[in-house]
């Protein structure tokens, strides 16, 4: 069994991936395809906005992937996840504010508008190399991830647990809010970083450039699934485990807790900063908005919500809510934030382990 | 004066620098003049209780010693002194000859080879038996190896060879959280043995175990001294009997009595303080 490879074991053990990987796959191959080749008259064409939609969905669900891992395996509620999305964002934003050049509204080829605007003569120098993709593609690994690492270093070592680890998670993508919105800071203040043009030379309005982002979407959340799979079925991810039921059982058998923490802490952040990245583009925006703990908090919503511990449940959760999200915001949008309250409700009382749970209770009954 | 000793201490011309030490191996364990662990005027206090008082003990290389003593009288406190997760006040503990245990945390102490378990069992409950063990098992356990680890052929034999050992072999498979209290106490006691140990502390190992499961434990430990050194704290006395060469009271922090148990139970501080009036 050892022997085999990881997609063999995946498909063999893990049914709820499979399928998930294999919705991701249609999807991929069918979503471009209604929207690109099917003419617009016709009754299975998928318009341009559904598919910026589900594409933004599957970030979001990468997002909610990256949270399970934390949380639901290793047993820290991370309660500043959007900081780790929005930075990715950021890095993001910040090439494609660059890649609009002359074609801004003061016609600056080297400043960004709200600069302009502001009276500043020159690129701050953090903001040098984003006119480079692979540059900004570095940043948007490398920035949510020193974060982290910084931040995790910290509190793992001086053993901070529990809901203080989530407060001061809290306090840190809340203090990263403030920063943002200050004009300042050099990242567009309250308005953030939009208006974007292109990306890699593709017109950002295209329909072609909106089923390639979408499809950029799907198969990062594939690949992150599959990594994420892989880390909690390795030895690694058992120790991960132990950690959450057992910390100080682990810590006397050997293992160095805070390490095995920072590092599953790092990679969650770096994903979460790889699905800030992908929804930027799509959305076409990203402000300080995006820091604030409540967003963080609706995150845990949807992981709770589609089952934690289980990676494909954290998935199911993100689309399911955020379907219902878009649908309640346009049906009755005074009361969505009451819906989300008390599904948050329902969910603890009930559904204690999530619709997977549900499920699987279901399927054990049958 | 006091940042003049100070400036003494880390100028030291007999030593090196504590930080270009080599870190300490289990290859490097001293324990030529008998001893395995020396524990010296070792003072714990916790918000003016003194929890231990001027504690000096010993414990002999492939010894098995019970440790007795009231509620209170610095039994659990000692042991996590001696595994790093209490720092004392004052006061030296030593592994071997060379090892100092103050300057080593939790995991390096557990990979010198000094095994702990709890008064509570305390296992993985999410994952099986046989995964609780091989979590346990003596290995690198840094970050890339343990996600890189796959399981050899004499590691699972070994894992296998200690199922037998503290009779779990049928539940291999079972979770750990499904088991019995006195089941889990021996999957605690397996997962000690993964780790190779030299020395182990054993907090109450019988406590909630049927009378024919506390006799296979007392057999399992006895079995082991020898090639181990065992500490093992109980309340048991009945057990302490059955298993001791050796006993040592603790009272208020400190040793009162150490000898053979029917020294001890004749030692009349001892039947003053512990046994009754």
């Amino acid at each position: 069994m050892d022997k085999h490879s990881l997609l063999v074991r995946l498909f063999y053990n893990d049914r709820g991936g499979s399928l998930l990987l294999g919705l991701l796959g249609v999807a991929i191959v069918l979503v471009p395809l209604l929207n690109l080749v099917v003419p617009e008259g016709s009754a299975l064409h998928l318009s341009t906005y559904t598919v910026t939609l589900l594409g933004k969905y599957l970030t979001y669900a990468l997002l909610a992937l990256a949270l399970d891992l934390v949380w639901g395996y290793c047993g820290i509620l991370s309660l500043g996840h959007g900081a780790f999305f929005a930075l990715g964002g950021y890095a993001m934003g910040m090439y494609l504010m660059r890649q609009i050049g002359e074609r801004g509204v003061y016609g600056n080829a080297d400043l960004p508008d709200f600069m302009v605007f502001l009276n500043w003569q020159e690129l701050p120098w953090y903001w040098l190399g984003f006119d480079m993709f692979w540059f900004a593609m570095l940043m948007v690994v490398l920035v949510p991830g020193i974060l982290a690492f910084v931040f995790g270093w910290l509190a793992f070592r001086s053993r901070v647990t529990g809901v203080y680890l989530s407060i001061m998670t809290q306090a840190l993508t809340f203090a990263l809010m403030l920063a943002f919105f200050r004009n300042e800071m050099g990242f567009g203040g309250n308005n953030g970083l939009t208006d974007f043009k292109d990306i890699l030379g593709f017109d950002l309005q295209s329909d072609a450039t909106r089923a390639g982002l979408f499809v950029a979407s799907a198969l990062a959340l594939a690949l992150g699934y599959l990594l994420c799979r892989y880390i909690v079925d390795s030895k690694f991810g058992r120790v991960v485990v132990a950690i959450r039921d057992a910390e100080s059982r682990a810590r006397f058998i050997g293992y160095r807790v805070e390490r095995f923490k920072l590092g599953v802490f790092v990679i969650s952040a770096v994903l979460a900063g790889i699905a800030g990245a992908l929804y930027v583009p799509q959305v076409g925006i990203i402000n300080p908005g995006e820091f604030s703990p409540l967003n963080s908090i609706e995150m845990v919503i949807w992981v709770a919500v589609g089952g934690r511990g289980t990676l494909y449940g954290a998935v199911m959760g993100a689309l399911i809510v955020n379907y219902g999200k878009t649908y309640l915001t346009g049906a009755l949008p005074e009361v969505w934030l009451f819906a989300l309250g008390a599904l948050f409700v329902l969910v603890t009382l009930f559904l204690p382990r999530g619709i997977v749970g549900l499920l699987n209770r279901k399927r054990a009954e049958a | 004066m006091k940042n003049l000793d100070h400036l003494r201490k880390v100028m030291r011309r007999d030593q090196v620098w504590e930080f270009m030490l080599p870190k300490a191996t289990r290859h490097q364990l001293d324990t030529h003049k008998g001893p395995i662990l020396y524990l010296e005027d070792v003072s714990v206090s916790f918000d003016g209780f003194k929890a231990l008082n001027n504690l000096n003990l010993y414990i002999n290389d492939g010894e098995l010693r019970c440790i007795i003593g009231a509620n209170g009288a610095g039994k659990t406190t000692m042991m996590d002194v001696i595994t790093g997760k209490t720092r004392p006040d004052s006061g030296t503990v030593f592994y071997g000859q060379t090892i100092d245990l103050l300057r080593l945390s939790e995991p390096e102490i557990a990979e010198l080879g000094i095994g702990r378990k709890f008064q509570k069992p305390t296992v993985f409950e999410f994952h099986s038996v046989f995964n609780n063990l091989e979590l346990a098992m003596y290995m690198d356990k840094s970050l890339w190896p343990t996600l890189m680890a796959r399981l050899s052929a004499e590691q699972r034999d070994r894992i296998d060879e200690v199922l037998q050992i503290v009779g779990l072999s049928e539940q291999r498979n079972q979770r750990a959280g499904s088991l019995s209290h006195g089941q889990k106490q021996w999957l605690e006691i397996g997962m000690l043995l993964m780790q190779s140990p030299r020395l182990l502390l054993v907090d109450e190992p019988v406590a909630g175990m049927t009378a024919q499961e506390t006799e296979r434990t007392a057999e399992l430990l006895t079995s082991l001294a020898g090639s181990h050194s065992v500490v093992v704290v109980e309340h048991d006395m009945e057990f302490v009997r059955s298993i001791a060469s050796t006993v040592t009271v603790l009272h208020e922090g400190s040793v009162l009595a150490e000898g053979s148990m029917a020294e001890v139970q004749s030692n009349p501080r001892v039947i003053e303080v512990y046994l009754g009036e």
